[in-house]
């Protein structure tokens, strides 16, 4: 198998992101970021092919296109303008894998500012969307530069809430909340631990559990027997390198 | 089945709100709030908030899916108070006047989950006092902003939701692909973003167009699902074209990126910005702007 030793970092990730949605059914997937949007849309177009997805405009397209393209023909099958986009962010039938400037080991996430928020060294893009999908329906967090910059002991902000929060909250508010994964640049990382501290899931190809607890502020659960990451098969190969990203924006991600 | 461009319908006289872009800043005041419609780097009504900037008013509360237009009155010292989810240039993603405006803490800000700004405008729109939402449970939505209060259900789930309080609007500023002279606007883009709410949840609106038109010609050019914009929220109708220059105005233009990264790289030069005000944000009119505008290429 030529082509899998081939697959590139950006791919693995990539795919490692397509995974975030297995098994989620007939619901919107709305990724953010290049290389969520690739895994997305690979999904679909492979393992969850009843996956709804956006143009990231207005609208769903029901065929598989390429990103960074606004030319590229579309299937139109439904209109779903921002204002619906809310509304089905608050029915539950949506599945987000967005960014993090910050994340710590409970899952919060930080997208809104560097610092003290009344007063921030840096302002960020603000709350965003992450305060209603958190506690609406399941989300996925992409990093692609692992650091202890990005997995932080503390949020500055706390944008989207994580699973301490969550617990503190208690029911019925917590009942919808998901972090079903975070991906970076290094690995795969998960909250199935019995107290939903983040774990690693899998380490990409030539990753080390050293280099990860390095690169991580806080302490990550199941250190000792780590698996490694999925890696693409050629139909994936094939789709994310001639169909969805022909000309290699999801590369761009790793700086 | 509607009487179109084939079949003119006798239309009765309606009230005629065409006016200036300087004419509706005069109706405006010191510390008003004021909405503005568009998202991020998108239709927005940038006539008008260049109007605004050339004017003495100040103290404004500031409400918007915020792009260039919070980052140009943050810049020309005009926001006492901005209230967003988010403000960005789209393709740029971080609006660096605001930044800036942020991190000096030259303003004030209420910072909310983007889906609960959407109820702020509902509420507002429908005299509500608030409308209740699980946004914000568990976030920092709550600690940025103290004066946000949850509710709980009065029903036997007895859940606890934030109240998110109505956004009421002194006045709102938005623009349309079309729009008749008595206010009655049209979207031709694919999204409307919120900007019938922005309509109605202001005292009064003022609604600025890339082009007047009769209006029994007002479906010569979208379906009647485009006319989203009534008369009986409107109080001004602006004929701009090009007005939401340089965000987009699909489909009759698209965003001026090239002049996007020029507006973007004066925030980090002093010198730039000089110059780009007194090239773009002086020009005394619309028409002067548009004249700035080919005298680049």
């Amino acid at each position: 198998m030529s082509s899998i030793a081939e697959a590139t970092i950006d791919e693995i990730c990539v795919v490692a992101c397509a995974e975030a949605f297995r098994g989620d059914g007939e619901i919107l997937c709305n990724p953010i970021g290049t290389v969520p949007i690739v895994g997305g849309r690979l999904a679909r177009a492979t393992f969850e092919p009843d996956l709804v997805y956006t143009d990231t405009v207005a609208v769903l397209p029901a065929n598989n296109f390429p990103v960074g393209d606004p030319d590229a023909p579309k299937v139109v099958e439904s209109w779903v303008p921002y204002r619906t986009v809310f509304d089905i962010v608050w029915s539950g039938k949506r599945h987000v894998l967005m960014g993090a400037s910050q994340i710590d080991q409970w899952g919060n996430q930080n997208i809104a500012a560097i610092g003290d928020f009344r007063q921030p060294k840096a302002q960020l893009l603000g709350l965003r969307g992450a305060p209603g999908n958190l506690v609406n329906h399941t989300t996925s967090y992409w990093v692609p530069n692992h650091s202890t910059r990005s997995f932080v002991a503390s949020v500055d902000v706390v944008s989207g809430p994580g699973y301490d929060r969550m617990r503190a909250l208690g029911s019925p508010s917590n009942r919808f909340h998901e972090v079903r994964r975070v991906v970076s640049n290094l690995g795969v990382f998960d909250f199935q631990t019995d107290d939903n501290r983040m774990r690693i899931a899998s380490l990409h190809p030539g990753v080390t559990v050293e280099q990860v607890v390095e690169a991580t502020a806080f302490e990550l659960a199941d250190t000792d027997e780590v698996a490694e990451t999925r890696l693409p098969s050629e139909e994936e190969l094939h789709l994310i390198r001639e169909v969805l990203d022909p000309g290699g924006a999801r590369k761009a991600e790793f700086r | 089945m509607w009487a179109g461009s084939q079949e003119r319908a006798i239309v009765a006289a309606m009230v005629d709100k065409r006016m200036t872009e300087d004419e509706v800043v005069s109706e405006l005041k010191d510390g008003m709030t004021i909405g503005i419609g568009g998202w991020g780097s998108r239709r927005k009504p940038m006539s008008l908030v260049r109007a605004i900037l050339r004017s003495d008013l100040k103290d404004l509360t500031v409400v918007a899916y915020g792009g260039p237009d919070i980052g140009l009155l943050c810049a020309a010292g005009k926001v006492r108070r901005a209230v967003y989810g988010f403000v960005s240039l789209d393709s740029i993603p971080l609006e660096p006047h605001f930044r800036q405006a942020r991190q000096s803490g030259a303003i004030e800000f209420t910072e909310l989950d983007e889906g609960a700004f959407y109820l702020g405008l509902l509420a507002a729109s429908h005299r509500v006092p608030f409308y209740p939402t699980r946004a914000g449970l568990g976030s920092d939505m709550l600690t940025m902003n103290p004066e946000l209060r949850t509710v709980t259900s009065p029903y036997d789930d007895g859940e606890e939701l934030v109240a998110i309080p109505a956004f009421k609007l002194d006045a709102a500023l938005i623009h349309m692909n079309r729009a008749d002279a008595a206010g009655n606007g049209q979207f031709l883009g694919p999204d409307l973003y919120f900007d019938d709410l922005f309509a109605m949840a202001a005292d009064k609106t003022y609604l600025s167009t890339e082009k007047i038109v009769p209006t029994e010609s007002l479906l010569d050019e979208g379906s009647v699902h485009t006319l989203r914009i009534q008369r009986i929220f409107t109080d001004g109708v602006v004929e701009a074209p090009r007005g939401a220059h340089f965000t987009e105005c699909p489909p009759d233009y698209g965003r001026d990126e090239a002049f996007q990264r020029e507006y973007a790289a004066t925030a980090r030069d002093p010198e730039a910005w000089e110059a780009f005000r007194a090239t773009y944000l002086e020009a005394p009119s619309h028409a002067d702007y548009l004249k700035a505008l080919e005298a680049r290429s």
